[in-house]
């Protein structure tokens, strides 16, 4: 018999293992460890939120939902989304509702990709994009962002990218794992070679709701999204959910808008692969849309604050970080002490018991700087912004 | 002020140094602050939100409805006053609807509220009834939910 490693598709193959699960294994069995490592918010889903969920249950909504989401949550979206994005999609035809944004991801490359078709994103990026791509049989052309330009992407750089088989544009405004917001003039340039090399954008904005503006940081910003910008609606898959402004994740529940060719497209995926979202997360949506706004700004000024702390500590143990203007990441830059990312991560939770992410997780572009996440306790970050300033001391 | 208040009203035991440094204000401010709030009486106090049962304490707690005849010059407040001054009262509210005071009172057992409402409350001047409730168990206080893990169960690494 055959090796059963060779009987995995090449393409399965060439996908390395996520260096994120690498460091994971690391961590766990440690209970010591103050984690900055986690992905999504350490607050509980708003109660309100959670209790919806158990009405539906109570009520015996259990079954099947349309293939594209419950008409009352996809009105609901389409509510929300022209409240924050400024436009307006029809619930009937221009939304689907996804089991999270992973799940958009994979159905819009599916549906747009033919084998060899390239796919343009920005790096250092969320560990799944070039992994998503790849599976759609799609090439996975990262564009470097740089700390000198606030991990903004320049046009400039992507039109730099373009060849006659760029297909899709990639972007995710504010980026995990930096925090980076897009200046608008950037993403007028970006939305104006879009049109003229005629690109579908796909624009993950998942962050959206997390913005730190005003001198303290303190407000909430105005979101830009590219969708929005004259002439972008028609090319552009908006996609959102509900895991981290609303501190959903375990509900596993996002959306794609887009024109209604394009989600029929990623809904015929979506109809055999998942059938549908789960009908509870889908209630419990709806009560989020509806009513979650203060809850979403009490978690937003929690972070804010955590945010505060963390660059005025890094900025005390002269440790460089730009600061960020959206999500709950900061993305400081260790190469003054000669240690590459993993190295960096590795001794300071040996040493220290303080768990942050390689950069080079996030793509070979994040080599350089490690990702710490402030969706954690105040308290606890204090402690670990002690001892990383103790380990980045000896460092000297 | 409204930020200073929030972190205060969930956790009245940050310093002052530690309220400085989360609102991005200098400690003097932050002091400067409290004490206004406090000599305006907009902070009346500070104290532990205890769950008696789990502490261990001898305690009952009893909410009271009380209704009154109201005062030609100064409606209820006068005799809500005089009510709220015993120690043995916790909070003191007028209420709308069927009743006009919610009187919550605190004691080592059963006959001492009993008592106190017998002897003191039922035996004012301007007080017509009292209905007596005696509290069997603490799920919520002060915003605090009794017996609820803090634990954080998310995985310690993720994308």
């Amino acid at each position: 018999m055959k090796p059963l490693q060779e009987r995995i598709a090449k393409h399965v193959r060439s996908i390395p293992r996520s260096g994120i699960r690498d460091f994971f294994e690391l961590v766990v069995g440690r209970d010591d460890v103050i984690s900055l490592g986690v992905g999504e918010p350490d607050f509980a889903t708003p109660w309100h939120i959670r209790e919806a969920a158990i009405f539906s249950l109570e009520k015996g909504q259990t079954s099947y939902t349309s293939n594209l989401g419950l008409l009352s949550l996809r009105q609901a979206i389409a509510e929300y989304v022209e409240g924050l994005f400024k436009v307006s999609y029809d619930p009937a035809s221009e939304i689907l509702v996804t089991v999270g944004v992973s799940e958009a991801l994979d159905l819009v490359f599916r549906a747009l990709l033919d084998p060899g078709d390239e796919v343009i994103y920005h790096e250092p990026c969320y560990v799944s994009y070039s992994p998503s791509i790849v599976l759609a049989y799609g090439k996975a052309v990262a564009v470097q962002t740089k700390v000198e330009d606030n991990y903004a992407l320049r046009a400039a750089d992507v039109e730099a990218a373009i060849t006659d088989r760029t297909r899709v544009l990639l972007l995710n405004f504010p980026t995990n794992p930096t925090g980076a917001v897009e200046p608008v003039e950037e993403l007028e340039k970006i939305a104006a070679l879009a049109v003229k090399h005629d690109l579908i954008v796909v624009s993950d904005e998942i962050y959206c709701e997390l913005l730190y503006s005003g001198a303290d940081g303190m407000q909430p910003g105005e979101h830009t999204s590219i969708a929005s910008l004259p002439g972008m609606k028609e090319r552009t898959v908006l996609l959102h959910g509900f895991s981290k402004a609303f501190a959903m994740t375990g509900f596993r529940l996002g959306y794609a808008c887009a024109p209604t060719v394009l989600t029929e497209a990623m809904m015929k995926i979506h109809q055999y692969s998942m059938l549908c979202a789960s009908i509870m997360s889908q209630y419990a949506a709806i009560e989020a849309l509806r009513n979650g706004a203060p809850e979403i700004e009490r978690m937003r000024r929690a972070y804010a604050q955590r945010r505060n702390l963390m660059l005025k500590r890094f900025a005390e143990m002269e440790l460089p970080c730009f600061s960020p203007g959206g999500a709950f990441y900061m993305f400081p830059d260790i190469r003054k002490y000669g240690l590459s990312s993993k190295e960096f991560a590795l001794r300071l939770l040996e040493e220290e018991s303080v768990a942050v992410v390689p950069g080079s997780a996030f793509g070979p572009a994040g080599e350089g700087s490690v990702r710490a996440c402030y969706a954690t306790a105040y308290d606890k970050i204090e402690i670990a912004m002690d001892r990383m300033a103790a380990f980045v001391k000896r460092l000297g | 002020m409204d930020a200073l208040l929030e972190l205060l009203q969930q956790d009245a035991r940050l310093t002052t140094a530690q309220l400085a440094e989360r609102l991005g204000r200098s400690e003097s401010e932050i002091a400067a602050m409290i004490t206004g709030l406090q000599e305006k009486g907009a902070i009346l106090g500070y104290h532990a939100v205890v769950d008696p049962e789990r502490a261990g304490q001898r305690h009952v707690s009893a909410l009271i409805e009380v209704k009154l005849t109201p005062e030609r010059d100064g409606g209820f407040d006068r005799l809500a006053e005089r009510i709220a001054r015993f120690d043995q009262v916790r909070s003191c509210y007028l209420m709308s609807g069927g009743y006009d005071l919610a009187v919550f009172v605190e004691g080592e057992d059963l006959r001492e509220v009993a008592r106190f409402v017998s002897e003191r409350l039922s035996t004012l001047d301007g007080v017509i009834s009292t209905a007596t409730h005696f509290q069997l168990k603490v799920y919520k206080q002060s915003g605090f939910t009794a017996g609820e893990s803090h634990a954080d169960e998310r995985l310690a690494v993720t994308p």
